[in-house]
């Protein structure tokens, strides 16, 4: 079935004419309309997608259906972030994204499902329900950008966008067996993306392969005049240098001494993964993990669970002041429990007689995790670790639990406050479940390359890849 | 030696009026629990020596970007464009409820 | 009187008249505009994923303006968000800047002492609230016009010590902001507003007092002066009473020259600043303040010692003449105008000045016509109009034929009848005063 193809196999038959849009646009409907009201992936969709796609055969992106977290401002379809708040909201303009999705050819054919606000990470805090597992519906797809994750899972479009703070495309890319690629902080503009925590908010692209996410990636990368945190830095040809491998590279492996928080069986993989690539080339080592700034070492990822849950709660607390009904959506009654919740958190870690214990603090332990990173990089080219913990985990899960998005993305909080690029991998599938582990690769900032580059290498050189007779 | 926070309800009703939020006389006793776990494992950052490093807000270096005095027609909105989400609205103006002088 | 003080510090906001607004494209004329909420976009308006980014233009008039104070320049400054919850603030924050201000510690010279100025930042300007009734029901209606413009708060210590001195540091501070070009500074329009915080001590006692009283709704300088006045009268009263004034904000009113008491603020309010994440922080590197510097003018201080001794005016003249640059210009043109004329010791400068402050309303001549006026009337005086009148008679006794030729319609002849005037009186007398005579004539 078309909607089945990969991003790079879509455009190339397409363009091939082996096949219209028509046809594939019937494939990804009929799919829609075979499993959304099951698995909730898609919160709007435009009906004129076809008609769009079909003048779109000689750009970039071909026409390709795209699916876009509900956090994207987008004039055609409503923007809710999945809170009631904003619920039947029409953007008066266009986030910068899906501009240039637009203006390269990709077509926005629904807005996914997400934790309302992106505050969490298992789309079970939706204010319009929860998203079910594509790969199975007992369990959580992750999130925040966990519609979109689900989107590729179920062939549901032929790419995705979603956005993460600390975990929020890379663990609902590792639950549902995708790829999830976050770039570095102020590659992607943030402009018309709801603001969650301004300091580490990235957009960036989910998909079916490491190939499909970087065209995706070079698409919507670059300094944008009206984001002031975009560098004007060239944007890497990540698609022209994806083949060349590891030889040479210096790998670290993180985080596998961690026996109460991780599943044996992540670690065993991701130990597996250091000798592949070892086998291509790289030098692996494993790096210690120490609790006080030390050369070579990596500095504990306990701590950081703290730094994110105070920083992203504060600027979490400023930024959703704005909704007060007054321009647009429904007054602040409307927030739901977890909003409420972080906005008020936030509100007491900046407040009088609080915020240097908690605010000012965290960010100085912020600062401890980027020097840490800084002299990790001058030894090593690409740090890797498992994605998440575990396996997804089952429906529920979230409910009364407000540490539960912290805990989940405990590994990925060190690298997000810090700016680091980083992608996600399938790196295991249990047969029983239909459940998958992730591997998360990690380079230095602005060298999104060179973790491309290993991550299609283990993707061509390990089964996990759901699609890969395709690559 | 940074001693552990204890919310009381008291506090969770002040931050709430800060934040602008309206809650329940139930749900300021819950969140006071909730916020008493949460800053729990945010006091675990007390453990860590921070005397000689300074508080970090932005992670890209960048400094000092601004933007030529030029106005930009193309992005400002019409009146209809900014009025278009609004609930309440009179004669071109966003309307509220009388609020009190500042 | 002497046995008390007024301690008066004040707050000035001044909106600077850059083409665009602070943090995004939009056109900056709030007062202009015919419509509410036409110069709007997702940045001012506070819509969800909106970004801002600092003008430029706004920054280095910050600086000028906080050189032209005496200020100091930070080297590394940055922008934080202020919070609370009030309609005309789009974003619940307002971008401004909390302890690293652009400028600090300048001041201000009057003639009844020195103000210091203790800070000069730069922040954005919020909406603008009216209330209304509508449908029976009493509701509030917001433009966001004004919601973004760039708005300079300019802080003192609380050096001022009357109403009179207040006025005094105002107008000088007025001035100087209108020499810079920055901002029309203009009350009435809304681009600059004031707010005194005033308190009274015994004289003999050093301490600040413990309370002070906020003063809003003030439209011009001299009901600053009348505020102060009031509350200093007031605050006397009630101390001599033995109590103390309470600390609150009381608003001016306008009919009775008083202030009255508001809804006194209940508790501090916390503002819960944090630098703005969004914003990248600003250095300002010695370079960077010294290009600004160089753009700094002379200003009026400068320009009244250098009128005094390069042009020999009294102190008054000058301070007059310099009072607008506009006028200061106008003033130096026509010197450099004058020089340039055979007539130079005759337009002294002095001369040009009296002209200038003498006239009642705003002047329509260029420098050009000031000049020829001005040597005009000289001339004028140079003859007296009956030896003028006598050359007339015999000028038109010899020449006939232009009579004929004037009669006929040929007004060019006039010109000539006028050399030939000009010539009769060696050179003397003024050329529009005697066509004025001729036409007398000549009928």
């Amino acid at each position: 079935m078309l909607n089945k193809l990969t991003l790079v196999e879509t455009i190339k038959k397409i363009k091939a004419k082996e096949f219209s849009h028509k046809e594939l646009y019937l494939a990804i409907e009929k799919q829609i309309q075979e499993s959304n009201k099951t698995f909730n992936i898609y919160l709007s969709l435009d009906k004129q997608a076809l008609q769009k796609a079909g003048k779109l055969l000689d750009t970039p992106l071909a026409g390709i259906p795209i699916a876009v977290k509900d956090n994207f401002l987008t004039k055609e379809l409503p923007t809710t972030a999945a809170s009631s708040v904003l619920k039947g909201f029409m953007s008066p303009y266009e986030s910068t994204v899906t501009k240039k999705l637009m203006q390269s050819g990709g077509v926005v054919i629904g807005k996914t499902n997400m934790d309302a606000w992106a505050h969490g990470s298992s789309t079970e805090t939706s204010d319009f329900g929860r998203t079910l597992n594509p790969r199975n519906i007992k369990y959580l797809p992750g999130g925040s950008s966990g519609g979109s994750s689900a989107a590729i899972a179920a062939n549901m479009c032929t790419a995705a966008v979603g956005s993460e703070t600390a975990g929020s495309i890379r663990q609902p890319a590792s639950w549902c067996g995708v790829v999830g690629l976050k770039p570095t902080y102020g590659r992607v503009s943030r402009f018309g993306v709801v603001s969650m925590a301004s300091s580490t908010d990235s957009p960036g692209p989910i998909g079916k392969t490491v190939e499909d996410v970087s065209i995706l990636f070079e698409q919507i990368a670059g300094h944008d005049d009206l984001d002031a945190t975009t560098p004007k830095k060239e944007v890497p040809q990540v698609t022209k240098t994806i083949r060349q491998g590891v030889k040479g590279m210096r790998i670290g492996i993180c985080y596998t001494d961690h026996p109460d928080l991780i599943d044996k069986k992540v670690t065993k993989q991701i130990l597996e993964a250091g000798k592949l690539f070892e086998k291509y080339g790289a030098q692996v080592t494993i790096v210690p993990v120490t609790e006080k700034l030390e050369k070579g070492k990596i500095l504990k990822h306990d701590f950081s669970i703290g730094v994110y849950t105070v920083v992203q709660r504060s600027e979490v607390s400023s930024n959703l002041a704005r909704y007060d009904g007054i321009r647009y959506g429904q007054n602040r009654e409307y927030f739901g429990v977890e909003a409420k919740r972080r906005i008020m958190l936030g509100t007491f870690t900046l407040s009088k007689g609080y915020a240097d214990k908690y605010y000012i603090k965290a960010q100085q332990v912020r600062n401890l995790y980027l020097q840490n990173f800084e002299q990790l990089f001058e030894g090593y080219d690409l740090l890797i670790s498992p994605t998440t913990p575990s396996y997804a985990e089952p429906l529920g899960a979230s409910i009364g639990n407000p540490m539960f998005g912290e805990l989940e993305d405990m590994l990925l909080e060190p690298t997000s406050i810090s700016g680091l690029p980083g992608i996600s991998v399938p790196c295991y599938k249990d047969e029983q479940t239909n459940l998958y582990l992730g591997m998360n690769i990690v380079a230095s900032w602005w060298q999104e390359e060179k973790m491309i580059q290993a991550a299609h290498l283990y993707e061509s050189e390990t089964p996990w890849n759901s699609w890969r007779i395709y690559v | 030696m940074q001693s552990k926070t204890q919310v009381t309800s008291d506090i969770v009703s002040h931050i709430a009026t800060l934040s602008n939020i309206p809650i329940t006389d139930k749900e300021t006793v819950n969140l006071a629990k909730e916020f008493t776990k949460v800053l729990e494992v945010v006091d675990h950052l007390a453990l860590v020596d921070t005397s000689s490093v300074d508080p970090v807000g932005q992670v890209t270096g960048l400094e000092s970007v601004m933007r030529s005095d030029e106005v930009q027609k193309e992005r400002m909105f019409s009146q209809e464009e900014a009025l278009r989400n609004a609930r309440r609205t009179h004669n071109g103006y966003f309307m509220v409820d009388q609020v009190l002088d500042k | 009187m002497n046995e008390y003080t007024t301690i008066v510090g004040m707050e000035i906001h001044v909106e600077l008249a850059t083409s665009s607004k602070m943090f995004c494209g939009c056109i900056n004329d709030p007062f202009g505009a015919t419509k509410p909420n036409i110069y709007t976009c997702p940045t001012c308006l506070g819509m969800p994923g909106a970004l801002p980014v600092p003008n430029a233009k706004a920054i280095e008039w910050t600086i000028k303006l906080g050189l032209a104070l005496g200020c100091e320049i930070q080297p590394y400054s940055k922008f934080d968000r202020k919070h609370y919850f009030y309609p005309d603030l789009a974003k619940g924050y307002q971008i401004s800047q909390y302890d690293l201000p652009f400028c600090k510690k300048g001041i201000v010279k009057t003639l009844l002492g020195d103000v210091r100025i203790q800070r000069v930042h730069l922040e954005e300007d919020t909406g603008k609230l009216q209330h209304a009734i509508i449908d029976g029901k009493k509701v509030t209606l917001v433009d966001f016009n004004r919601c973004g413009v760039p708005l300079v708060e300019i802080v003192t210590e609380p050096d001022i010590h009357s109403g009179e001195h207040a006025k005094l540091f105002l107008k000088k501070l007025h001035q100087l902001i209108r020499y810079l070009g920055i901002s029309s500074a203009d009350m009435e329009k809304g681009s600059m507003r004031l707010e005194p915080n005033i308190s009274v001590r015994k004289s003999n006692v050093k301490k600040l007092p413990t309370y002070k009283v906020e003063v809003k709704n003030i439209n011009s300088f001299n009901f600053v002066k009348k505020a102060i006045d009031f509350e200093t009268n007031r605050h006397i009263d009630l101390l001599q009473h033995g109590q103390t004034p309470v600390q609150e904000t009381r608003g001016y009113a306008e009919a009775t020259s008083s202030t009255i008491s508001q809804r006194s603020k209940e508790e501090a309010q916390d503002y819960r600043y944090f630098p703005d994440p969004d914003i990248p922080t600003i250095r300002l590197t010695k370079s960077y303040v010294e290009e600004i510097r160089n753009t700094l003018q002379e200003l009026p201080d400068a320009k009244v010692s250098r009128f005094v001794k390069e042009y020999n005016l009294n102190e008054q003249e000058a301070i007059q003449i310099v009072e607008e640059k506009t006028s200061a210009d106008y003033f130096e043109s026509c010197v450099s105008l004058a020089q340039g004329t055979k007539e130079t010791a005759i337009i002294a400068p002095t001369h040009i000045a009296r002209r200038i402050i003498n006239q009642q309303e705003k002047t329509e001549l260029s420098p050009k016509q000031l000049i020829e006026e001005l040597i005009s009337k000289q001339r004028q005086k140079q003859i007296d109009p009956n030896l003028v009148r006598q050359a007339i008679q015999t000028v038109l006794r010899v020449q006939t034929k232009a009579i004929g030729d004037y009669k006929k319609g040929k007004t060019t002849v006039l010109m000539f009848l006028v050399g030939m005037v000009k010539q009769e009186l060696k050179g003397k007398g003024d050329a529009s005063f005697i066509e004025t005579e001729l036409k007398k004539r000549l009928g």
